[in-house]
């Protein structure tokens, strides 16, 4: 767990720093998107008149049943999908439109479900492989930052190891960290706690938390563990099953830096029990759904 | 030198290669020398190996000399192979004291080598870019699966009638099967590669060139390795067979020449070379794969740890 002074460190670090990426940049309008797999066949209609407004530098959760639009909002905003209806805004500009869907780049940095650090290369190098492949940085520049940041999140004595040899929490950290480095206006992060175990959640929660209190990052968060969405997020948006759009938005007003105890405070257990109502009603809808398809 | 002596040498040889692997195992438990020899010479490991050894042995003798059973006493006994083998002065003048077995070990291995290399060298880059680009994969798939199926040794007509002189013949037939093997392991582990690796890398601004150097190729290695070593083993096959029809020298031309020469023994000391050669090329592919995916082997040996 990091310290207080660590945090600082990190506010006043090059990532917060950068000029490149104010904490004004990152605010996302997503505006009646529709999303229809294979038109003329099987006709999957995965999105319909889904709206949302994330504000720069706000942490937005997303919760719904599995198999509702959650991963597809979140591969259309990453660049490997397109629309077919509506349209996407990043800072009042354009992202994707049912004509043009934008390639995946440093922008906007997804952190995958299962990880998808490369096992064939070092910590480090996994680090700086954005700036070096982009040839915004050299390598020992790279290299330099890379070592501050996993140094600041408790990961200095790692960086020749391989992934496989480090455990889920300690890779999906690095895996912040490799998004983070690259200064992206939006980090999108598709359930990346997903296969922890408690302890290894509680842990990775506070390290992003950490993370998001330093950069200020914009975060578009899957996932469908409730309890997590609303200790992480300045919004929880429940999605509804397929077709998915948002049917209810709740703020979450619970203070930041955000403390373990708030698990057990009133207003936390009272938001989730609200939760728990709206997505219990969409869970069963997708079961039944599924039942009538099987059938 | 007397054959009994060389015999003892080459045990205590044997012996001491496989001490010397055990002990760098030991290293990691701090046992001695001594103890570490005496551990792998009791284990049950070493055991079992020997005593497979020892059953197979056992078996030829038994049916070849002891009951010389009909057909199997047409065979020479294991003894007296090895003393063949062995000897200074070899009655069907092959043993490993002559010129010309080394010769034939020399030849064999010069193909093998250049049709392995050949092939990877060929296969590699087409499996990767026929798991690479989708439009190359249609145009090849089906005609390499239409031809890979034909054994190599209905290619010798063809290969003598094409190409200029016998030996160019060979390492043609000698290649081929290890082509395929590599090219399909390769294109194989392409497809093995998992989507959010291409995807993560394009996130980072990596473009097609990246995603081939940093995602295609090293994301194939392991089951481009697994291809070479098979067609390493692939290679020593169809060579024996090519050079039992068009060849003057080599492992697999000495079986043949000396069944039509009724020399047995020799047959069996140029299967057994056979044997020991295609292993040790098969380990020292085994072995650069080792080195060049030190990660694998990390990931493979270092998963008990935790952070």
């Amino acid at each position: 767990m990091m310290s207080a002074s660590n945090l600082t460190l990190l506010r006043t670090s090059p990532v917060a720093a950068d000029p490149v990426c104010r904490a004004s940049d990152g605010a996302l309008s997503i505006k009646n998107v529709g999303k229809i797999y294979d038109p003329e066949g099987v006709h999957v209609e995965a999105l319909r008149e889904c709206s949302l407004e994330i504000a720069a530098g706000e942490f937005v959760a997303i919760v719904g049943p599995s198999g509702c639009g959650k991963s597809t909002l979140l591969n259309i905003l990453a660049g490997f999908d397109n629309l077919t209806s509506g349209e996407i805004l990043l800072d009042g500009r354009p992202l994707a439109t049912p004509d043009t869907s934008p390639s995946p780049g440093p922008e906007r940095v997804v952190v995958f479900q299962h990880g998808a650090l490369f096992p064939w290369k070092t910590v480090i190098e996994n680090v700086t492989y954005g700036p070096v492949v982009q040839g915004v940085m050299t390598r020992a520049e790279a290299n330099q930052r890379a070592r501050e940041m996993l140094s600041r999140v408790g990961l200095k004595d790692i960086e020749s190891s391989y992934p496989g040899q480090l455990s889920s929490g300690m890779q999906r950290r690095v895996e912040i960290v490799r998004a983070l480095i690259n200064n992206p206006k939006v980090l999108l992060l598709d359930e990346p706690f997903r296969a922890m175990d408690t302890v290894t959640k509680g842990a990775s929660h506070q390290y992003l938390l950490e993370l998001y209190n330093a950069t200020g990052k914009t975060i578009f968060f899957i996932t469908h563990d409730l309890e997590e969405a609303i200790f992480l997020a300045d919004k929880v948006m429940v999605m509804t099953t397929r077709p998915g759009y948002i049917k209810r938005t709740l703020t979450v007003e619970l203070p930041r830096p955000r403390q373990y105890a708030m698990l057990a405070s009133p207003e936390f257990i009272a938001m989730k029990a609200d939760l728990v109502g709206a997505v219990h009603e969409e869970a069963v809808k997708a079961f039944e759904a599924g039942e009538r398809e099987m059938a | 030198m007397n054959p009994y002596i060389v015999l003892g040498l080459l045990v205590a040889v044997l012996l001491a290669v496989a001490a010397w692997q055990q002990k760098k195992k030991a290293a990691l438990y701090e046992l001695s020398w001594g103890a570490q020899i005496l551990k792998t010479l009791t284990g049950k490991h070493f055991l079992l190996q020997l005593a497979g050894f020892v059953v197979f042995i056992a078996f030829w003798q038994l049916t070849v000399k002891t009951f010389s059973l009909p057909w199997f006493n047409r065979l020479p006994g294991p003894w007296e192979c090895l003393i063949e083998w062995l000897s200074p002065d070899p009655a069907y003048g092959i043993s490993i004291y002559t010129g010309d077995y080394y010769k034939h070990i020399l030849f064999s291995t010069y193909r093998a080598t250049t049709a392995f290399l050949l092939a990877t060298l060929l296969g590699v880059p087409l499996g990767l870019i026929m798991g690479w680009s989708r439009k190359f994969y249609e145009y090849s798939f089906a005609l390499v699966e239409l031809i890979r199926p034909i054994p190599p040794l209905a290619w010798v007509p063809l290969a003598i009638l094409l190409l200029p002189g016998d030996e160019p013949a060979v390492i043609f037939v000698t290649f081929l099967v290890a082509f395929f093997v590599t090219t399909l392991n390769t294109l194989l582990g392409v497809e093995s590669i998992d989507e959010s690796y291409f995807r993560a890398a394009r996130c980072l601004g990596a473009d097609r060139k990246h995603l081939l150097l940093d995602v295609v190729l090293p994301g194939a290695m392991p089951f481009i390795f697994t291809g070479l070593q098979i067609s390493m083993g692939a290679a020593w096959f169809s060579l024996v067979a090519g050079e039992m029809i068009a060849a003057q020298f080599g492992l697999g031309f000495l079986i043949w020449d000396s069944y039509s020469l009724i020399q047995y023994p020799v047959i069996i000391i140029g299967m057994i070379t056979l044997g020991i050669i295609g292993w040790a090329s098969s380990a020292v592919v085994r072995s650069i794969g080792r080195k060049l995916m030190a990660w694998r082997e990390r990931e493979l040996y270092g998963s008990g740890q935790s952070g």
